[in-house]
């Protein structure tokens, strides 16, 4: 092929990708004809020098110090270098570290770890530290391919101490080298259209639009849907979905009764309106919400309010909040003009981070990491998006860069922590008509104990710690301690005692009561007794009706200023940064607040994310998966949309509905592809394995929480209040653990209470629920696991819970079905699995039950352990029979299986 | 139909793909199309931890983790500074201690010496404190690192970047990476097994053990030392092994119905879950039944003698699991956090561990275990040349350390008898061949016949692997 000679113009377009290759391409004789070449040419021998002897790192500064005795010409000698060695990272398509180096200002401006070039001061400047590698623990630059010889980094001084001059010319970008983010647009950050409703051929299959999206790729595909699952299956399956309980006898009934065209819709419309619907997806937001009633971290200690953002979930599910206003009082309800109580009460959502209060941690280290979760949490929750990637670096896929990260991060960084007080209804005046007592007889206490005057000194003391770490290492302890272990200690320590609210004051004297100790001698301490003391305190506090409170949060006064963070380490802080949002989505409107600005930035019709994202979670949980099945990432790295029309329809039709979760749960559960029959089709194995195209339902393993619900529902042990403080159920172990000054074990109906209300103790949960897959909460989770393991298989065989439940199964059955064995298994059956044995079945059962008999009457053991005393008498085999096969009925697959 | 009828049937059916072995559908198909390692089973089993090969011929079998909560004091233990007696009672130069991450001295703390002898053990002739005189009877057998260095310098995070190669939360940690890579040789009992004694609970807790965002079959299952071993394993009071069974069979045979009307493969899942839990609640028990051990051998790990019993009957367990084909065993024991009164509480643990440490590794050695059993020992970090005056009224102890401390290896693939690394003079950081714990992580992997660069999970769009974008084997270290 013969080569043709460019010309200027085309040369200047290619030398690109031209350049760079010119030194190993060999092909610059033919090209040598055009005076611009000529000019790269003479470079030649210099880059060819550099070829040939590279220079290893280390050699490199001392060869260097010399400045190049060449005058150095920017276009001749420096521009060919950065855009060789430099721009293909820190160029037009990609910043890496914030930083471009292809145009002077914004060399000039420099990087996240400041300006690399400050012209005549080569020393100063951050570009050469770097390909000196002299920056301390910073990466020899440039990072991919050959170092810098000596004579390049000569030429790069003297050109900066000459003044970095600069052609009007920005240094074009290398090779052919495609940057990570300059493909085309990617369809989450596009807004969603609202697609027309697609016309189908089977029209009479179709209920709402939902089916005629699913249908319309069925048939594409020459699939068929599945049939109408069976009206008891359906019942069961819209009981548990929507409530989470499974239905009782009585509603079966009713259900199966009601010939009325519409019985569907009105099961619906009940089951949404009952109370259980909250604590149902509530379990699900928790998830999001990283909810817990303790720390982390080593100390762990339990957070005895954190129910009560738990109680605000719960109502505002139960009272339809929209979602765009459940977002903005979680995200910043404390801003909204004039705030309720309950409005900063859903503020708990940001105090779910967790806490390290552990000896000799930095408090500036873990207030960065809270700030880091908060961001990470928001944006997986609402944008679907892994935000939390740029922490460290740009997103290796997704258009967020590092800086973005800590714009999105600056937004969240103001945030103070608070507890205030969140009565519910008929609190506050027990809690007014006692406080006055209260109060007198914990001053005079106090009193007796001299605390008035041995205090004052001891707050002294601390301030003085905290002026001078390091002279007394006992204060410095004693200093830490106070720090972790009360809340906002400094704040409260600076402010004059009468300007300390009583609150503020009683956490100060309760925690000098409990830690006193720490700076005075054993001898003295026991002379004191306030260990005494602080039993006494505590005993007043136990007779005092309390006022429910809660953790939320406020804005700081003073805005902190925030930097980014290089390589995500709280110590080392490079540029400043203003509170913002990704630019590749629509910018967030300015106000006053800007955390309030988020909010409503989540929840403005321009964002592409937050309606799709949410409506996908919610598919997700009637169909296994969501029509994203990487429901946790929307980004470039996540899957495509298997029926985008749906997917769009349903997020617009969110928003035209005012953001009405209820609406949207109607929809879906009204549509035929819901009421699918879940069994799976051998003909769709091959074809779709993992259900896809939706030409049936999904069974689901039921979750943790709700496993726990069913077998105390169908036993009628379900104690059903809705909402309040947590259960703390015995955990079986050896450990010591921390008494959490919540329900115990016995104390109260308290251990009827449903899965959602189980203390979550976050390095010590409770085995039932971390065995069927409860996320340990640590961090914000959108897709729960489900695995089938032999734990789970133990957990229901040999929980003294799934115990008692079985025997009051069997009691129950015993007591609501007085007839043959036959009607008592039929009817035992039907409370759990909401249908009829088949014959097969009732076979197996009545086989079980008459061998379990004899193995029981031959080992007169049994039957006591069994079998309460009271019911002791000639019928107790039998009866210890009827608990055995309650327990095999709630061990069967079908029991903790949506079907 | 028997287990083995319903695998052939399994194994027929051309829908295999969506089989869900015991960690949901979902969660398998993921797994094995995003499965990093080279060696992806060939056919999908009910039983997600059925043994399959590694990327290369591994040396170790098993491994036993004996972690140290805490941050034992290598000064005081594994690393002889004399040179420390010079600065004794006075401040080290501030150009020595201005880079020291210190929780909660300041860099202006009194150096203190340690008041231990050092002295040259077996033909190796590694130094070791007179604290540990049974482990110098095993000198040649380990392979001693001097010059570990972390990076985090509080006990949770610490913990967890050994365990799970970040300080981050939220990751599976070193066990269930082995036992996802490797599945289990036991068919009844689990593949990750967590034993604890000494008067703390770990600090990172069950993330210690955690198996992060890889399925929950290969989380660390915690043996408690007192009642059950695993939660309700035994049957519930007035339930006897023949009740349970009729029970176990009732629930087979209903299950199958169903499965048979269904067809979901989830269902045979779960009949294998049942089965392998009755098998477990045989075999648990017989793995703890000690008294078939001699009483030479209890009398070697000081079971039953205080005040080694805990910890001893741990080692004891942990040569049991490995026995009986368990991957994984991490054994915790602490607490060693000496902030206060190192000589006392440093001799207190010692005392406890010492012994039976000694003996596992004997006893391992005398069964010809030990070839196939890699033994790791240490904490998550070290303690400082500076003492640290917790109460003025109480002896001094040490801050915690990252900058460098010490560990062994023994056993599977690891070349004993030899020391690794060099701290500085005064034991404050690294003078020669640091091991990052990201390397450390690396080489237990290897010795697993794993490459850590290649066994990775795709999580949230990103391949994640132990030990995430650091590790070099320790070349040194292996045979």
């Amino acid at each position: 092929m013969c080569t043709k000679i460019l010309d200027d113009l085309q040369i200047a377009r290619y030398r690109g990708w031209l350049g760079p290759d010119l030194p190993e391409a060999g092909g610059a004789g033919t090209r040598a004809g055009t005076g611009r070449w000529r000019s790269c040419a003479m470079l030649l021998p210099l880059l060819l020098a550099c070829f040939q002897a590279p220079v290893s790192g280390r050699e490199a500064p001392a060869k260097a110090a010399q400045p190049s005795a060449r005058e150095v010409d920017f276009s001749r000698d420096v521009a060919p270098l950065l855009q060789r060695k430099c721009v293909s990272c820190h160029g037009p398509s990609k910043q890496a570290n914030g930083l471009r180096l292809d145009n002077r200002q914004d060399a000039i401006r420099g990087g996240h770890s400041g300006p690399a070039i400050v012209p005549g001061n080569s020393a100063a400047s951050g570009l050469m530290q770097r390909v000196l590698g002299t920056a301390n623990n910073r990466p020899v630059m440039p990072l991919k391919g050959e170092r810098l010889g000596a004579e390049q980094i000569a030429l790069l001084r003297s050109w900066i101490d000459s003044g970095a001059a600069w052609t009007d010319e920005p240094v074009p970008a290398a090779a052919s080298h495609s940057p990570d983010r300059e493909q085309g647009r990617h369809w989450s950050f596009e807004p969603p259209h609202r697609p027309s409703v697609p016309q189908v051929r089977n029209s009479s299959w179709v209920k709402n639009p939902v089916d005629a999206f699913v249908l319309e790729r069925l048939e594409r595909e020459r699939m068929q849907p599945s049939p109408e699952a069976a009206p008891a299956t359906l019942i069961r399956r819209l009981s548990l979905d929507l409530t989470g309980l499974p239905p009782s006898p009585k509603e079966l009934a009713e259900f199966l009764a009601d010939r009325r065209p519409d019985a569907y819709e009105r099961l619906v419309d009940r089951l949404l309106a009952s109370p259980q619907y909250g604590e149902k997806w509530a379990l699900h937001w928790l998830d999001l919400a990283r909810y817990a009633d303790s720390d982390g971290y080593e100390a762990d200690r339990i957070r005895p309010h954190a129910w009560r953002y738990r109680h605000w979930v719960i109502n505002a599910l139960n009272q339809d909040l929209p979602f765009d206003h459940f977002t903005l009082e979680q995200v910043a309800g404390d801003l909204l003009p004039g705030a309720t109580s309950e409005q900063k009460v859903s503020t708990g959502f940001h105090r779910n981070t967790l806490k390290n209060r552990e000896g000799g941690t930095s408090l500036e280290q873990f207030r960065f990491e809270e700030t880091v979760d908060r961001t990470n949490t928001v944006g997986s929750v609402w944008l679907g998006l892994t935000v939390a990637c740029a922490q460290c670096h740009d997103h290796k896929y997704d258009p967020i860069s590092q800086k973005e990260y800590y714009q999105l991060f600056a937004v969240l960084n103001n945030i103070e922590e608070l507890t205030q007080d969140a009565p519910l209804a008929g609190e506050l005046g027990p809690y007014l008509a006692a406080a006055p007592g209260y109060r007198r007889k914990r001053t005079e206490l106090l009193a007796r104990y001299r605390v008035p005057e041995l205090m004052p000194p001891w707050e002294a003391d601390m301030r003085l710690a905290a002026a001078n770490p390091g002279q007394r290492t006992d204060w410095d302890h004693a200093y830490d301690a106070f720090q972790k272990y009360l809340d906002r200690a400094d704040k409260i320590l600076r402010k004059d005692p009468t300007q300390r609210t009583e609150r503020e004051q009683d956490s100060l004297v309760d925690h000098f009561v409990g830690n006193y100790h720490r700076v005075i001698s054993q001898e003295r301490n026991n002379e004191l007794k306030f260990k005494e003391l602080r039993k006494a305190l505590e005993e007043l506090q136990a007779g005092l009706p309390d006022v429910t409170r809660a953790y939320v949060v406020a804005e700081e006064a003073e805005r902190r200023r925030t930097y980014l963070h290089l390589r995500g380490d709280w110590r080392r802080t490079g540029i400043e940064v203003q509170p913002s949002t990704p630019a590749f989505l629509p910018p967030m409107r300015e106000a006053l607040a800007p955390r309030l600005a988020l909010a409503q930035w989540l929840v403005s019709p321009d964002n592409p994310l937050t309606a799709r994202v949410t409506v996908n979670r919610l598919w997700q949980e009637y169909f296994g998966a969501g029509l994203v099945r990487t429901s946790e990432d929307f980004g470039t790295r996540g899957e495509q949309p298997s029926h985008p029309g749906l997917l769009d329809w349903l997020a617009s039709e969110f928003v035209e509905n005012a953001w009405s979760l209820k609406q949207m749960h109607r929809l879906i559960v009204t549509s035929a592809t819901y009421r699918q029959s879940s069994k799976p089709r051998p003909e769709l194995a091959s074809r779709d394995p993992n259900n896809v195209l939706l030409a049936r339902q999904t069974r689901l393993r039921m979750p943790a929480e709700l496993i726990r619900d069913a077998a105390l529902a169908v036993s009628g042990l379900l104690y059903p209040e809705i909402g309040g403080q947590s259960v703390h159920l015995p955990v079986p172990t050896n450990k010591k653990e921390e008494k959490p000054p919540l329900h115990e074990e016995g104390s109260s109906k308290a251990r009827y209470r449903r899965g959602l209300y189980v203390l979550i103790k976050r390095t010590s949960l409770h085995p039932q629920l971390v065995n069927f897959n409860l996320p340990n909460r640590n961090v914000s989770v959108c897709r729960r696991e489900r695995s089938n393991t032999p734990l789970q298989a133990l957990n229901l065989l040999n929980d003294p819970a799934f115990g008692e439940a079985s025997r009051a199964l069997a009691l129950r059955i015993l007591a609501e079905r007085q007839g043959s064995s036959e009607e008592r298994l039929d009817y035992g059956f039907r409370l759990c699995m909401a249908r009829p044995p088949s014959s097969q079945e009732a076979a197996v059962l009545r086989d079980y039950l008459r061998r379990q008999t004899e193995i029981v009457t031959q080992d007169g053991q049994s039957a006591q352990h069994l079998l309460p005393s009271a019911l002791m008498d000639g019928n107790s085999p039998e009866l210890a029979a009827w608990v055995g096969l309650s327990s095999v009925l709630l061990n069967l697959d079908e029991f903790i299986t949506r079907e | 139909m028997t287990h083995e009828d319903l695998d052939q049937l399994l194994a027929r059916r051309d829908f295999l793909r969506q089989c869900a072995g015991g960690i949901g559908t979902m969660a398998l198909a993921r797994l094995l199309s995003v499965e990093g390692r080279s060696a992806v089973p060939q056919q999908p089993h009910v039983n997600p931890l059925r043994f399959r090969p590694g990327h290369f011929e591994a040396k170790a079998r098993s491994v036993i983790v004996l972690f140290m909560l805490g941050g034992p004091s290598h000064i005081d233990l594994y690393d002889p500074k004399p040179a420390l007696q010079r600065w004794h009672g006075s401040a080290l130069p501030e150009s020595l201690t201005k880079d020291l991450k210190l929780a909660f001295i300041k860099p202006s703390a009194k150096v203190l010496a340690s008041g231990r002898q050092f002295k040259p053990c077996g033909r190796s002739g590694i130094e070791l404190s007179d604290y540990l005189p049974h482990l110098a009877s095993c000198a040649d057998d380990i392979c001693l690192i001097r010059s570990m260095h972390t990076e985090a310098f509080n006990h949770h995070p610490a913990q967890s970047l050994l365990m799970s190669g970040t300080t981050q939360f939220g990751r599976p940690t070193i066990g269930s990476w082995a036992t996802y890579g490797l599945g289990c040789e036991s068919e009844s009992l689990p593949a990750f097994v967590v034993l604890a004694s000494g008067d703390s609970v770990s600090s990172a807790g069950s993330n210690n053990w955690s198996c992060g965002f890889l399925p929950s079959t290969y989380q660390g299952v915690p043996f408690a030392n007192a009642g059950d071993p695993v939660p309700y394993l035994s049957n519930l009071p007035g339930v006897s092994r023949t009740m349970q069974r009729d029970r176990l069979e009732a629930i087979r045979k209903m299950n199958e119905l169903h499965q048979r009307e269904i067809g979901d493969l989830e269902i045979a899942s779960r009949i294998y879950s049942y089965e392998l839990a009755f098998r477990m609640q045989a075999a648990a028990p017989e793995l703890l039944d000690l008294s078939k051990e001699s009483a030479a051998t209890l009398t070697m790990y000081g079971v039953n003698q205080e005040p080694t019993h805990a910890y001893g009957a741990n080692c004891l367990l942990a040569r049991r699991m490995v026995e009986r084909g368990v991957r994984f065993v991490m054994l915790t024991h602490g607490n060693w956090d000496d902030h206060a009164n190192i000589d006392k509480r440093l001799k207190k643990n010692c005392d406890i561990t010492d012994r039976p440490t000694a003996a596992l590794l004997k006893d391992l050695k005398q069964r010809g275990l030990l070839e196939s059993t890699l033994v790791v020992w240490g904490g998550e970090f070290g303690r400082t040349p500076m003492g640290e005056l917790e109460r003025l009224e109480e002896p001094a102890g040490r801050d915690h350390h990252p900058n460098c401390f010490s560990m062994w290896l023994a056993g599977g693939g690891i070349r004993p008898g030899q020391v690794i690394g060099k701290t500085d003079e005064m034991g404050l950081n690294v003078a020669e061949d640091g091991v990052h714990v990201h390397d450390l992580q690396a080489t237990l992997l290897h010795c697993l016949g794993l490459d850590h660069k290649r066994l990775t999970y795709r999580h949230m769009g990103r391949d994640f692997r132990l030990t995430d974008v650091g590790g070099e084997v320790i070349r040194k270290a292996l045979v």
